[in-house]
């Protein structure tokens, strides 16, 4: 009997929601931490029943918690991140130095053999380790000293690393990606990293071609097919054959090519979906109607999805940790909106329906298929 | 004995009421106060303090009797009633945003 449990973190709470591999019927527990923010929830691969979220709020700071029954119980653990020896400084918004500041934990990335050691990527962006369950954080400064750190400047979020990536072929592969810096590759477990932006134009900043300094929103990929990578940019959607040595735009027929989130099929790696929003100053959907874009041959060709998506007077977003994909036959694909609906859908996208409606903004949505 | 007052959530986060009562080992200070708590609770590390500073976060005041204590040194002596047991150390959320 396989089982799915979609864990949700909402800008007042997190939210677990389960239900069979029929994906019909839906359990909502929750709201966890009620009245905090959780930027994001995430299961080990290595032990389902490990869970981690992470917990902050501007009066209180950073809390993780850690379950190790699947989300029935939560205790905290260690929230202790601090740069290593001078943080040194970055750009603020109005272009003057500003001293690199811990804020929160933006994205959890868990290891996929052990699950007490999991990655924190953190605003202002660094990148930290912990390899003994959360307890204690250890920064891996070559994240935030590397050579243009100091040029970096906050998007409209804050300068945050809030993706993580782990090539499941090869640990010691990472990629990272910060706004609005742009995306950064290891090949050394996080010791040294280089900029992985080639290929990628940003109008508004002084160089549109510029090494760093664009707004990635999110990076994905399939696991079978590492070298691949998938990015929505502030503006237009990217590919690169080459783990980000390079990156080729794939827009193609979208109607608007702005948007935050991008996910992959789990099982057809050219499959892959975005949600268009209409502008960086207009954060809906364009026409007010909620579309899922999804492409089957790698992009530049994508299909709306409509079926049970609000297609007029809808006005939310979807930010850019809140699309999942569950490893079932056929996938699932999971988003949730600024406006408190976690939509699924269990044929690939084909069809849709809203497993709650009224959550509080919804800023993390992760999936874990279960045996 | 120090009486000291959380604001609810961290009252929740620790699992305790929101008075909870400690015993400290010398004179009254926020300093002496705020280490104690941390000892005895220390999931709330952090959330009153940054870890790194030990200065009190932004949002945070201490309040004690009709005092505002938050801009005190933190090694000066709290008021009397306070080391005395008598009034509660506050520890409050400020009043910002939703």
């Amino acid at each position: 009997m396989t089982a799915v449990r979609v864990l949700v973190g909402t800008q007042k709470g997190g939210f677990v929601l389960a239900a069979d591999g029929g994906r019909t019927d839906w359990t909502v527990d929750g709201p966890y931490f009620g009245g905090w923010e959780i930027y994001h929830m995430a299961a080990s691969p290595a032990d389902p029943d490990r869970l981690y979220a992470s917990q902050s709020t501007g009066w209180f700071g950073q809390v993780v918690q850690r379950s190790d029954d699947g989300g029935r119980s939560w205790h905290p653990v260690g929230n202790d991140l601090r740069y290593r020896g001078d943080p040194g400084t970055h750009l603020w918004y109005d272009g003057t130095p500003h001293p690199w500041e811990f804020t929160r934990i933006w994205h959890l990335e868990p290891s996929l053999t052990d699950p007490d050691t999991l990655f924190a990527g953190t605003e202002d962006a660094g990148l930290f380790v912990s390899t003994d369950g959360a307890a204690t954080w250890t920064e891996l400064p070559g994240l935030r000293t590397h050579h243009s750190a100091g040029s970096w400047q906050p998007g409209a979020g804050g300068l945050c690393v809030h993706t993580v990536l782990v090539d499941p072929s090869n640990p010691e592969h990472l990629h990272v990606a910060i706004s609005a810096a742009g995306v950064f590759r290891s090949d050394d477990g996080g010791q040294t990293w280089v900029a992985a932006n080639r290929g990628l134009r940003s109008e508004g900043i002084p160089d549109p071609d510029a090494e760093t300094g664009h707004c990635v929103h999110r990076i994905a990929r399939h696991p079978a097919r590492p070298d691949v990578l998938f990015m929505q940019k502030h503006w237009d959607v990217m590919r690169s054959e080459d783990r980000g040595e390079s990156w080729q735009e794939i827009s193609g027929d979208l109607p608007s090519d702005f948007g935050f989130p991008i996910a992959v099929h789990a099982h057809e790696p050219d499959t892959v979906y975005v949600v268009p929003i209409t502008s960086d100053s207009q954060h809906y959907p364009p026409d007010g109607r909620l579309r899922v874009y999804r492409t089957r041959v790698g992009g530049e060709e994508w299909e709306p999805l409509t079926r049970g998506l609000p297609q007029h007077d809808c006005y939310v977003n979807v930010l850019r940790n809140a699309m999942a994909v569950d490893t079932l036959d056929p996938c699932g694909i999971y988003f949730g909106t600024t406006g408190g609906q976690v939509y699924a859908s269990s044929d690939a996208g084909d069809t849709w329906n809203p497993i709650v409606r009224d959550l509080p903004r919804v800023l993390s949505v992760e999936v874990q298929a279960l045996s | 004995m120090i009486r000291v007052v959380l604001p609810q959530h961290l009252s929740a986060l620790a699992g305790t009421g929101r008075e909870i009562e400690l015993d400290i080992d010398g004179p009254a200070t926020q300093r002496l106060v705020l280490d104690t708590l941390e000892s005895a609770y220390p999931m709330l590390r952090g959330t009153v303090r940054d870890p790194a500073t030990r200065r009190r976060r932004p949002f945070i005041r201490f309040f004690a009797g009709n005092q505002d204590l938050s801009h005190e040194p933190p090694d000066a002596p709290l008021p009397e009633a306070v080391a005395a047991g008598t009034e509660p150390f506050h520890v409050v959320g400020a009043m910002a945003g939703g």
